[in-house]
Order: structure tokens, then sequence, then C-alpha cells
């Protein structure tokens, strides 16, 4: 076998691996509800994969391959264990051939139950993202430990702790009922966002890991919509991000040293078919008329978007916006964007009464305050307080180029 | 699948149980009794005496060693515990939200341990 071959197949596995991981995952899980048994059996499978796809031709429906041979070593491993024998997973339990070909090219898609699982509120919180990460999209402890800077030793014990909860805990792979499932969905669309969001944050570093991390997120909301296509609140999520991502390009200078702004961004430089699929995600939302978080996040990025077209930003209607947000949902966040708009809309002396009614023990650490506090103080010329402002805004910047920015604006 | 759902108080709500039990944490307990008896969920339970009753005994250096009240002087103690037959951890968590304690004190949910269990009667 020559080496190209011996690469095209190394290709092949980690393109059924890249699609199919977590359906496999989800499936092989599902019944036996043990997260890390699934993981196993399925890496043991794209090894055997490495082998004897070059040695015997690709087989026809390499997925259906890979979960007989998962399948197997599941099998295997229960019957290892000597004490399945009245309580044996069913999926184990179907092994005659011809269940075995008819089930392995139409198997369930247990993927959102999966998604429920991991944002389980019995499940640490911090530790949704990550367990979504790995189980969902395959992505290894190294990786998923660089962006929540922990070392992977940390991050790969805290994964194995949720994971044997999950499996011992009572924890049942299926969609909660309906009286629970806004809150449960909240969860599941709440860890996705805060991948998305360590993805943004650290879009700052030379390394490329945070841009990794949103894309990621955002495979995960096609994914879940795909699963949930009513949902407008998905729907909302996937418009958010991709607003944001249609972004990326403009939030440097042509440096990539210096932060820009949003209002200041080269609107040239967004990717307008990004947009537009997020304004056609948006619209499908709104159709069912259930306003939530995730839709006017997006409805605020939409306005935003519109300056593409029109050349200018409605302040007024991200205020409003912003209003409603926080009636809904109450954020420090959701607070100071409402005072920047209206300070755009009415004058910055009213986007200042706005940050003057924000408990001040909420805000003595959360950065994005004082920068809008610095840029508001200093469009009003009021000196000795704006520096002071800029000041505490510059020492809690995390990114050099948003420190970079706001030095300049000093 | 079995839960055990072990309930947490603090001194002010063991002092309550010294009335008559015409009281409103006795009476919440009534209700709350009635409702998981019927629902075919309750399998087994009882309150336990306040921890000022507790001894803690353990074995060092081959000597008895005897202690006067519960493992841990903790504000919220064990005060009792409730055995469910449930289908799912989620069904388990439902209870234990309705339970009387989760609203004063706080209530633990754990599986039972089947499998160990059987390592002990092989």
């Amino acid at each position: 076998m020559c080496g190209s071959d011996a690469e095209n197949v190394h290709r092949a596995v980690e393109r059924v691996a890249r699609e199919s991981y977590g359906r496999l995952v989800a499936y092989l899980s599902a019944q036996t509800h043990d997260l890390a048994g699934a993981e196993d059996a399925l890496s043991e499978a794209l090894l055997k994969a490495l082998t004897a796809w070059p040695r015997d031709g690709m087989p026809q429906n390499p997925e259906a391959w890979l979960l007989t041979t998962a399948r197997r070593s599941l099998i295997d491993f229960f019957r290892h264990q000597k004490v399945m024998s009245h309580s044996e997973p069913e999926i184990l339990r179907m092994t005659p051939a011809s269940t075995e070909a008819k089930l392995e090219t139409n198997y369930p898609d247990e993927r959102l139950k999966l998604l429920f699982v991991c944002a389980h509120p019995a499940i640490d919180p911090a530790m949704h993202t990550p367990l979504m990460l790995q189980t969902v999209l395959g992505l290894d402890a190294v990786r998923i430990a660089a962006a929540f800077l922990v070392s992977p030793k940390t991050m790969g014990q805290r994964l194995v702790r949720a994971k044997t909860k999950i499996r011992d805990a009572g924890i049942r792979f299926e969609v909660p009922e309906h009286r629970q499932l806004p809150q449960r969905l909240n969860a599941v669309l709440e860890a996705i966002y805060a991948a998305f969001g360590i993805g943004w944050d650290d879009m700052a570093g030379a390394d490329q890991r945070g841009r990794g991390l949103a894309e990621e997120a955002i495979w995960l909301a096609r994914v879940l919509l795909q699963l949930m296509p009513n949902e407008p609140e998905v729907q909302g999520l996937l418009a958010l991000m991709l607003h944001c991502e249609a972004r990326r390009p403009a939030r440097r200078d042509q440096a990539g040293r210096r932060y820009v702004p949003l209002s200041e961004q080269d609107a040239k430089l967004w990717s307008l078919s990004l947009i537009e699929e997020a304004e056609s995600h948006l619209a499908e939302a709104a159709k069912q008329t259930q306003p939530g978080r995730f839709q006017l996040e997006a409805a605020i990025q939409s306005v935003h978007a519109e300056r593409a077209r029109t050349g200018r930003i409605e302040w007024a209607a991200i205020a409003r916006f912003y209003e409603q947000l926080n009636r809904m949902s109450p954020t420090i966040g959701g607070q100071i964007g409402y005072a920047a708009a209206l300070a755009e809309a009415n004058g910055a002396e009213a986007g200042l009464k706005v940050l003057d009614t924000i408990d001040p023990s909420s805000i003595s650490t959360y950065q994005p305050y004082w920068a809008v506090r610095a840029h508001l103080l200093q469009s009003l010329a009021k000196h000795p307080e704006a520096g002071q402002a800029y000041d505490r805004a510059i020492g809690m910047a995390e990114d050099p180029a948003v420190k970079e920015f706001l030095l300049q604006k000093k | 699948m079995q839960f055990a759902m072990l309930i947490y108080e603090s001194s002010e709500n063991f002092a309550v149980r010294k009335g008559d039990g015409d009281d409103p944490y006795t009476g919440a307990w009534r209700i709350y009794h009635k409702a998981l008896a019927e629902s075919g969920a309750y399998v087994a339970g009882d309150p336990l005496e306040v921890p000022e009753t507790a001894t803690t005994i353990r074995i060092r250096d081959g000597k008895r060693s005897v202690q006067d009240g519960p493992i841990a002087d903790t504000k919220e103690q064990l005060g009792g515990f409730t055995i469910l037959e449930v289908p799912s951890l989620d069904a388990a968590l439902e209870w234990a939200a309705r339970c009387p304690a989760a609203a004063y004190g706080a209530v633990e949910v754990r599986p039972l341990a089947p499998r160990m269990k059987q390592k002990i009667l092989d």
C-alpha cells in the first residue's frame, strides 16, 4: 500500500469520526448510560478501522462498520463483567445478523437526549459545555482543557467524574417532559453559547484555539436545530452566533493588533452570507411569536447588521430590544448594553443614569461596565472621572487588543 | 430504580418537633407522606431522633472510642430518610423538591447501590 492510500484512509476515518462521532456515542450510551464505555468502544473501533480499511478496502457504509465493531467490543465488555444477565441493555441483546444489518443502516439519533444529559441540572454547570464538546463532538480533554484554562489532567478528571455520575446517578437518556422543557433546553443553549463565548474571547491570542471552539459551538447549535426544528430559541441562538461570526474579520485592525468596536467596524468586511443565514433563522423563529433571550440578543445583532445596508445604526431600536431582554432575563451585561444604546440614542447623560442604577458590588470587577462608563464620561468631558474609569477598564481587560484600544481612547 | 432521600434539618427545625403534631411542620410532612405513599413511589423511611441523641463509635488501635453526638457538628444534620422507587433521577428529584425539608433544610438524593448489595449477599 502506498503512502497516499494510507493518508486517504486516515482522512476517511477522520471524516467519518467527525460526522458520526456524536451520533454513535449517543446511540451506544443511550441504554447503557455509560458514556466512557461508549467512547472507549468507539475509539477502539476507529483504531481498528485504521488497519482494516486499508487492508480490506473501505466498507460500503463506514458508519455502520464502526457501530458494529464498537458494539461488539461493548458486548465483550459486558460479558466480561458477567453481571448483566438480567439487566443487559437491549442494544447489546439485538445481535442476530438480520437485526444488526437493519439497525445499523438506520439507527435512531439519540444526540438530543445526550445533549440534555450533558446539561442535566444534577451535573455541575461548569461541566455542561466540556461534556458536550467531548461526547457530542469528540474533542479530546487536552483541547477542552486549553479552552477552559485548566490542566489537561484536571479537565480529564472532571470529565471522568461527570460521566461516572451520569452512569450511576440514575440520569435517564430522555428528552425532558413538556413542563420542564423550557428550563432544561435553556441549560443546553447556555452550554453551547458558553463554548462560543470562550471561542470569542480567546480570539485575541496568537493561537487559534478560540476560533475552533466558536465553530464547534455553531456546529452544536446546527445539530440541535436539526433535532428540534420548531424551537424558536434554538433558531435564536444560532442566529446570534452567526451574526457574531459574520463580523470576525472586522474585529481587529489590519495589523490584527487593535480591537475595533462593533459600531466602528468596516461593514464591508462582514460576511454577508452568514448575516443572511442568521436573518433567515431569526425570521423563522419570529413566526412562532415566542420571544426569548437568545432571539432578543440575535435581534440586537440584527439591528447592528442593518448598517451594512443602511449605513446607520438604529440605536433606539437596540435600546428597546435591550429593555425587553432585561425584563425577560436580567443580567449585568444586558443592563450595560441598554445603557450604551440609550446613550447613543438619547445622549450620554441618559446612559450614565442607567449605569448609576446598577448595584456597585456587582460591577466592581466587571470590565465592560468600566469601559462603557469611561466612554460616556469622556463624551461629557468629565475628565478626571473618565480617566479613572478608563484605568479600571484597562486594568481589568484580558485581551491585549482591547487594552491597546482603551489606552488610545484615554 | 431505588433512591434514598436524606433529609437535613437545622436545630430550629428539630425543635419544632416537640409539639403535639398540630403544627405546620408536621402537617406539611403528613400531606407529603400521603401523596408519596399513594403514588406508589414510597418504599420505606423514618424520621430520626434529634442529633443530640446520636452516639458515634470508632475502633482505633483496638480500642473503642465513643463520641457523644453525630459524626460532624454541622449546621444541618441528618433528620430522616426515605427510600423511593421511581424510574429516574429526575423523578426522584421531583419528589425531593416537593419534600417539606427542601424548603426549610436540604434534601440529598442518592441512588441505592444494588450491585454492591449483591456482592455483600453473594
